[in-house]
């Protein structure tokens, strides 16, 4: 990459929140920042792109008091935190992390779907609180190959995960908005029918107006008794009232979540399942991978300061 | 499997070492007649040319008391508790359980690899104890996709592991007693040299006179401080005190271990280390497996006894 242009020549990046201080380091030398929160009129009216750090939400609000705004630069992979709508309509591109995160989220994914099928972390506990000298063998758990997996959404992360788990001998499906003619997996049209022929569901797609709840009381009744549930996209892509009910009641036999609705509360009812394994949004939280976002926005701003095509924008 | 059962007295008889596994013996008795050696009169002892051995310990005196006898069937992978330098001066054959269980414990080693890699027991227990909420997100863990992984014996279990880390990005090499010229990754003779060139080593070898304490002080140190061990091989792989003081000191980074020198005793200091994943030995431990183990066992036998190449026989 080109070195760091002199100070005063540096482009203006406005912050919707403060940087990681990762990102801050690695990125002061490159652009000048100003924070949306605290920005004088000037740079308001100066600033062509905005840098979208974390998950914050950005609403049209925030976009209408920056009337130069060009670019908005996301530094994680779902966007759903911001009106795409206001960016649409105001004719804004929208950039996010590609595929910096896809390998780590498909990797999570993966550890989530063992740990749940094998209870491997429930095991750990059983050891460590002595149970195994004075109470025996931990129960046996139900084998991981071979089982048919269900993925929603088979983007960069889906992908993945799928290239994965078919190395464990299983068997993999997909539904997403449209079927993919280079994949090598069957899809599935309907959410409620690839449940319905799943062992475990992997949901890896957006969360939009067309997604959000799109797991619901009928998927969960679909994917059945056996049936696990594996989340590492958003919480909002399951009803999750509906989805604890349904743990309850054994419905479906369990769940893997990197991601809830109202992060971070975690309903308190899952803390007592035994056949839920729980993660705190974590599934992208490598250094690598944050070191492969750095990368992505770079290019990405780089591209927008010179006017060349940029790396990862979203279809809006 | 279709009825074909002799009537009673037809059945091959077959000594037991210990009391059927109750699973064995519900699919098992009405195709062979069983009687326990503690139990069996004179003439049965000198009748008997199989036993059906578990997990305890099969002697030189065992093997003497039973004069008739060519074959010793296990149910497990491992026959480190059969004296095999015996069998094999008797004319003994010994079979194991094959391949039947080689699935499941790929699947557990690999969901070890990942779960000490990024934390996953120990981000569990950070969510479960309310602590997302209280303290923020656990720290960041490493990527698993892209580690170089070696692994100490690609054989059914190996490979399959194998197989499933290279669907992870995972660049894999391997130590065993001789080269394997089919398989697709690299040999290292010295199983020193294969640590120091991994970031995760995985154990899946038999335990042999020559393979206790393989992995030593001088193999942990070449793993180095950012190192894995996974073991789901047998715990006297590992000079346990050592792997113990090397976590402490942070010689190597942590470990993935089902299996342990004096189970069901695990040491203690393991219990409060977070970069450490305990397992009570169930890498296994599935329905399917022990179904298919059971098939396997009986398949063993019934060649046996009618003059046929056995499925499983071990290399004496």
């Amino acid at each position: 990459m080109a070195a760091p242009p002199p100070a005063d020549e540096r482009p203006l990046v406005m912050l919707a929140q403060a940087l990681f201080p990762e990102f801050a380091a690695a990125l002061a030398g490159r652009y000048r920042f100003a924070l949306l929160a605290d920005a004088d009129a000037a740079a308001a009216d100066e600033a062509r792109a905005l840098l979208v750090g974390g998950l914050p939400r950005v609403t049209a609000q925030h976009l209408g008091v920056l009337p130069a705004l060009k670019l908005v630069a996301c530094t994680s992979v779902g966007v759903d935190h911001v009106d795409l709508d206001a960016c649409r309509s105001r004719g804004l591109s929208v950039t996010n992390a590609g595929a910096a995160f896809a390998a780590d989220s498909a990797d999570y994914a993966v550890g989530l779907l063992v740990a749940v099928l094998r209870r491997v972390a429930a095991a750990d506990v059983y050891v460590r609180s002595g149970r195994w000298a004075a109470d025996g063998d931990y129960p046996l758990t139900t084998k991981v190959s071979g089982k048919r997996v269900g993925i929603v959404g088979l983007g960069n992360i889906g992908s993945r995960v799928a290239r994965r788990l078919a190395a464990f001998g299983c068997a993999v499906s997909y539904h997403s908005r449209s079927p993919k003619p280079s994949a090598p997996y069957p899809f599935v049209p309907a959410l409620r029918d690839l449940a319905a022929g799943s062992d475990v569901l992997v949901l890896s797609c957006a969360l939009t107006d067309e997604t959000k709840h799109m797991v619901n009381r009928d998927v969960m009744e679909a994917l059945g008794k056996g049936g696990v549930l594996v989340n590492v996209g958003r919480g909002g892509l399951v009803d999750e009232p509906e989805l604890l009910r349904c743990l309850r009641q054994g419905v479906i036999g369990g769940a893997g979540l990197d991601v809830y609705e109202n992060e971070p509360a975690v309903p308190p009812e899952l803390l007592a399942m035994e056949n839920v394994v729980l993660s705190d949004h974590r599934a992208v939280l490598t250094p690598e991978s944050i070191g492969g976002v750095l990368e992505v926005v770079i290019a990405n701003l780089d591209a927008f300061f010179s006017g060349r095509p940029l790396v990862s924008p979203m279809e809006l | 499997m279709e009825d074909t059962t002799p009537s009673a007295d037809e059945r091959p008889l077959v000594l037991l070492g210990q009391p059927l596994f109750p699973e064995f013996a519900a699919a098992l008795a009405g195709r062979f007649r069983f009687v326990l050696v503690a139990d069996a009169d004179a003439a049965t002892l000198a009748q008997g040319r199989a036993l059906l051995i578990g997990l305890n310990p099969v002697t030189d005196d065992h093997l003497a008391a039973l004069p008739a006898l060519g074959l010793v069937a296990g149910i497990s992978v491992g026959v480190n508790h059969v004296d095999l330098a015996a069998c094999r001066r008797r004319g003994i054959a010994v079979t194991n359980a094959g391949a039947a269980f080689a699935v499941d414990t790929a699947d557990y080693g690999v969901g070890l690899v990942v779960a000490v890699l990024r934390r996953l027991a120990a981000a569990e227990a950070h969510v479960r104890a309310g602590r997302w909420a209280a303290d923020g997100d656990y720290p960041l863990t490493t990527k698993v996709s892209g580690k170089r992984v070696g692994i100490v014996g690609l054989g059914n279990i190996g490979s399959r592991i194998a197989r499933r880390l290279a669907a992870f990005g995972c660049a894999v090499s391997y130590n065993s007693r001789s080269p394997k010229p089919s398989a697709p990754y690299e040999f290292v003779p010295a199983v020193r040299d294969l640590a120091a060139g991994s970031d995760v080593l995985v154990l899946s070898c038999a335990l042999t006179e020559e393979t206790r304490h393989v992995v030593n002080g001088e193999v942990m140190e070449a793993l180095g401080k950012d190192g894995v061990l996974v073991n789901v091989g047998r715990g006297g792989l590992v000079d346990e005190p050592e792997l113990v003081r090397c976590l402490q000191e942070g010689v190597i980074g942590g470990a993935g271990l089902d299996v342990f020198e004096s189970e069901p005793d695990v040491p203690p200091e393991l219990f409060s280390m977070d970069n450490v994943v305990l397992s009570a030995h169930r890498a296994v431990a599935t329905p399917e497996s022990i179904r298919g183990t059971i098939e396997l066992v009986a398949a063993n036998l019934d060649a046996f006894f009618a003059g046929k190449p056995l499925l499983s026989p071990v290399e004496l």
